[in-house]
């Protein structure tokens, strides 16, 4: 947010200064948000596939959860390659590729697609189903395709020979500078397309030395992008499909401040309902609460716990299992459909966690390999960014918690885990994380030029808390 | 922190005495190292105090400023540094091994053999904490840029002339420490905690003389109680017994006797000084008995300081020295001479910029530079884990305990073939009992730790891959099928396939770590990451104010 003081004639002379705000204050009502959503959709396409002379070579998209970005990747994809064009995507991992591939493919048939992947990986059947999708682990065999997609990993690896003209940077938020510095010789102009509330890139050795440097190559690559190239001006999803009429505000309030957005759908629109009644268990009360407010927090007593907390465990594995057993249905503007394993998924902070989880909920015989069928989702935020389902349960990272460190107050892991859901998201935590917080105020260091991340996990977790107290049911 | 850290640290506390991390040193300690004991002044960061540094442990030797704000006497210090350190970090670059490699011409990809000089051995500094590595590191920085009166343009305050190269060496060495796993500088209290846990925190192991206190617990005390005081016990003077191992001061012996042994070397300098300037005394009988006088004066003031500060270093020089005896009484692991040759190529490396005549370190890296060490760091780190593991079944037990490994008594061997291709080869499964929980999902890679050992070969271990076919956690047993290490004709090699009774190992990450993808060139550096580095960056290397 910069104000800038300068000369301005209108000052003194009324009569342009009149001219100027009838031409500029809108007069219409706000528009729909499907009408906000299209109008921002078109300034990105025409400034990504029609760039005025002159203009920056890069266009950033930020994206708040659930906004259409992979839409928006399809739809920019398409329209390149109608201008003429050969394009490349890149995004950051096997799994968003080979969702990505699917998605091109099923909504642009007339496309050619190629898959480059990495010699010792295969991508999934589910990308290679379709006709127009040939994989590859050499590029030279795939530089005829309209489009070629890989991970940013496997694009390091690509020697330049004929670059592209145009890419695509899917995830862009999660991918880190060092390797957009590897993969930038590869093209000229670059849509990056992400969302800058989820979790930051990280590495597990030191780079202390390098913070403050416009060029960190540890910090994330849409933040050097713009430092080294100040006249983009990133671009704004403003409305979010996924979440709820319920989530949106908080989500973009919490998260969110400065770039504020509305959910697709207005209260009521989305609605959970139970075939079986409850039956009066904590679990149910949860359940119930959720399904009219969007929102229910489970609250087990206070108590310092390992962090595969068993009784915690347990309890995300009942809350799942309830949700199967009554038969919930979910209805929205999308239609109507029963609340199968496939659309629930559990998010954890540790991978340990995850393992506990499903191994609780495997004991319950709750479907949980996805090889066997449609299964429940057990997954840490990392690797749940970028996915959606109808509903969520989430084992708060600092239940049970004694301390409150930088890993478990990190904005993003929160943001993820409280904004995968379309209907409603259950939170699994023990007592006394208030008073966590309380006691660990955030002290990492400040780093000379580095902009300070606002709001921090402290800030965030609390507001997030706040709110989800107001839905409280205990165990 | 893991587990089985976590563990140790309750039973240090427990038992009162450090407890074991690791069975093996996991980091190379050369047979003669050069422990440096540095102390910062108060006020100034980065201001150098005294050093004790040798590589005899019953000669140290002290280098101090006297008055620590006055730059010229500043840089006298690091000259005196340098002409005692420089020639052991220099003793080791005539000492030379051909090694054979091969070039790639970038024109024609034809590649040629060169045989490239590495240094037979490498020096090794031992400093008691993390922050004296990067005081070091601050040192370096404030003098690899200094001109001396050899430059063309020597400027008003010329260095002495090895200053700007003791500089160079301090860089070399504290920006080759940020490598995990490399040894030319290492710090004692995250050498001694990566072997053993102390019932403290992490923030209190920082003090060298408390963590030693857990291995050192005084008679009839505990470990908490020896830590106590050695952070705390003061003698009839009013001094720490163990001072802080640096490089700050305890700011009560500051007060109590740095200050006044300072002012009282300025006062006799000052007295000096003003005796021989003085012309009006000249004419005075007695002036030269008065300038000896003086003299005296300022030497025993001289002197005084020096014991002063001695007495503040020796209890930590002791400290690092009893830290060097229980790690040298740790065997070996197998992997430290693989990551020393690391070193040692570092080292040479140096060395060769060095005698190339190449610019100092400049002040910051460039975004390529900096993604290269990012690179090369992450890499290492990998490599340390897998190595670690490999070398110590204490470490293993962490990856095992996570589920990232698992450990066992081979029941079965089934031989089994794949026929889809021309000839037949072999894909026997293996049963192993097991009783740890690994995340073993069917389908998921596995590596034998070791490989297979194939001794008939006559090389070494080879990489030896299978895939999980099935695991039954109740019943404790894990059923893989070997993909690989078994030679090339149907039946496998003998010796390559373990046998019902033998105890085996097989982990779920890979051991040895993927190379890093190229980077461009500096001179490519694209439009993301603000083009080649230009002429615009060499404006931040302008002159630093002086005095």
């Amino acid at each position: 947010m910069t104000s800038t003081m300068t000369f301005d004639p209108s000052a003194f002379d009324p009569a342009p200064a009149i001219a100027t705000t009838t031409t500029t204050v809108p007069t219409t009502p706000p528009a729909s948000p499907g009408a906000t959503a299209d109008a921002a959709v078109a300034r990105i396409l025409a400034a990504t596939v029609r760039p005025a002379p002159g203009a920056p070579r890069g266009v950033v998209v930020d994206s708040p959860p659930g906004a259409g970005k992979s839409t928006l990747v399809v739809k920019a994809a398409k329209e390149l390659v109608g201008a003429g064009e050969r394009l490349m995507i890149v995004a950051q991992t096997n799994s968003q590729v080979d969702d990505l591939v699917a998605r091109l493919a099923e909504k642009g048939p007339e496309l050619s697609i190629g898959r480059l992947h990495a010699s010792d990986s295969r991508p999934s059947p589910e990308a290679l189903r379709h006709a127009n999708v040939t994989p590859s682990d050499k590029v030279g065999a795939l530089l005829e395709h309209d489009v070629v997609i890989s991970t940013a990993a496997k694009w390091q690896w690509v020697k330049a020979e004929a670059p592209w003209r145009h890419a695509i940077v899917d995830e862009a938020y999660q991918m880190r500078s060092d390797a957009l510095l590897a993969v930038a010789r590869l093209f000229e102009r670059a849509l990056f397309v992400g969302d800058p509330g989820q979790l930051d890139p990280f590495t597990v050795v030191g780079t202390d030395q390098w913070a403050g440097l416009s060029y960190d190559p540890s910090s994330s690559a849409v933040v050097t992008l713009l430092a080294h190239n100040p006249e983009i001006e990133p671009h704004r999803l403003p409305v979010s499909w996924r979440l709820p009429a319920s989530a949106a505000p908080l989500i973009s309030s919490a998260f969110y401040p400065y770039a504020p957005f509305r959910s697709g759908t207005g209260p009521g629109e989305r609605r959970l309902t139970a075939s079986a009644a409850s039956d009066g268990s904590a679990f149910d009360k949860a359940i119930d609460e959720a399904a009219e407010h969007g929102w229910a927090l489970l609250e087990l007593p206070a108590r310092h716990t390992v962090r595969t907390d068993p009784q915690a465990v347990a309890a995300v594995a009942s809350t799942v299992g309830r949700l199967l057993e009554r038969g919930l249905t979910a209805h929205s503007e999308q239609g109507t459909a029963p609340l199968t394993p496939g659309r629930i998924a559990v998010g954890t902070a540790h991978r340990d966690q995850a393992a506990a989880v499903r191994a609780a909920l495997a004991g319950l015989g709750v479907p949980v390999d996805p090889a066997a069928g449609p299964a429940v989702t057990v997954d840490t935020a990392n690797r749940l960014q970028g996915r959606e389902y109808d509903v969520t349960v989430v084992l708060h990272p600092l239940s049970g918690r004694p301390d409150a460190t930088a890993f478990h107050l990190e904005t993003g892991r929160l943001c993820v885990l409280a904004s995968r859901h379309r209907h409603a998201c259950i939170v699994v935590a023990r007592a006394g994380i208030a008073e966590v917080l309380d006691e660990h105020p955030a002290t990492e260091p400040v780093q000379l030029g580095v902009t300070v991340k606002f709001p921090d996990g402290w800030e965030a977790n609390y507001r997030m808390l706040q709110h989800l107290e107001e839905h409280r049911v205990r165990l | 922190m893991s587990l089985l850290s976590t563990l140790a640290r309750l039973e240090a506390v427990r038992s009162g005495r450090a407890e074991p991390l690791a069975t093996v040193r996991h980091r190379h300690l050369s047979e003669r190292p050069m422990v440096v004991v540095p102390l910062a002044a108060a006020g100034e960061s980065g201001a150098p105090l005294a050093v004790l540094l040798g590589t005899d442990r019953s000669a140290p030797r002290l280098h101090i400023v006297p008055q620590p704000l006055n730059r010229t006497q500043r840089f006298d210090f690091l000259a005196r540094v340098a002409a005692d350190l420089l020639p052991y970090l220099e003793s080791f670059g005539g000492e030379v091994e051909q090694i054979e490699g091969s070039t790639t011409d970038p024109a024609t990809g034809e590649k040629t053999q060169v045989l490239r000089e590495l240094c037979a051995d490498a020096p090794q500094l031992i400093v008691p904490n993390g922050s004296s590595v990067r005081h070091l590191a601050l040192l370096g920085r404030s003098t690899r840029f200094r001109r001396t009166a050899e430059d063309a343009d020597p400027g008003p305050y010329p260095a002495p002339t090895r200053v700007p190269l003791l500089g160079r060496w301090l860089t070399h060495l504290t920006e080759r420490a940020q490598v995990p796993g490399s040894s030319l500088l290492l710090p004692m209290t995250a050498l001694l905690a990566r072997h053993w846990a102390t019932g403290q925190s992490h923030l209190e192991d920082q003090h060298l003389a408390a963590q030693l206190a857990w291995h050192f617990p005084r008679p009839g005390l505990t470990g908490t109680e020896t830590a106590l005081l050695a952070e705390t016990e003061r003698d009839a003077q009013g001094r720490l017994t163990h001072p802080p191992a640096g490089p700050v001061t305890d700011p009560r012996f500051d007060e109590l006797l740095l200050a006044p042994a300072i002012t009282r070397h300025d006062a006799a300098l000052a007295a000096l000084a003003a005796l021989q300037e003085g012309p009006a005394h000249a004419e005075h009988p007695d002036h030269a008995a008065r300038v000896e006088q003086a003299r005296l004066q300022a030497d025993e003031a001289s002197e005084q300081l020096h014991t002063v500060l001695s007495q503040a270093l020796l209890p930590t020089w002791e400290d690092v020295w009893r830290g060097l005896d229980l790690l040298y009484a740790l065997p070996p692991a197998a992997h430290l001479g693989e990551r020393w040759e690391s070193d040692r190529w570092s080292y040479t490396g140096h060395r060769d910029r060095l005698a190339a005549g190449e610019p100092p370190q400049p002040k910051q890296d460039d975004a390529v530079t900096a993604a290269r060490k990012l690179a090369q760091r992450e890499r290492e780190q990998a490599r340390l884990d897998v190595q670690e593991a490999l070398d110590d079944p204490l470490a293993m037990a962490e990856h095992r305990l996570a589920g990232e490994a698992f450990a066992g008594t081979v029941v079965e061997v089934t031989p089994d073939y794949d026929t889809s291709g021309r000839s037949p080869k072999p894909r026997p499964l293996v049963t192993v009992r097991t009783a740890d929980r690994p995340h073993a999902d069917p389908g998921r890679e596995v590596h034998r730790a070791g490989g297979s050992p194939r001794p008939e070969a006559g090389g070494g271990p080879s990489a030896q891959k299978a895939v999980i076919v099935e695991s039954d956690p109740a019943g404790g047993t894990v059923t893989v099928r070997l993909l690989s290490g078994m030679g090339r004709k149907k039946e496998p090699e003998p010796g390559s396939l373990p046998e019902p009774g033998d105890r085996i190992v097989f982990t779920l990450f890979e051991l040895t770590p993927r190379q890093s993808a190229p980077l461009p060139e500096p001179d490519d550096t694209p439009w993301t990451h603000g083009g080649p580095p230009g002429a615009a960056d060499h404006s931040l290397t302008a002159a630093e104010e002086w005095e």
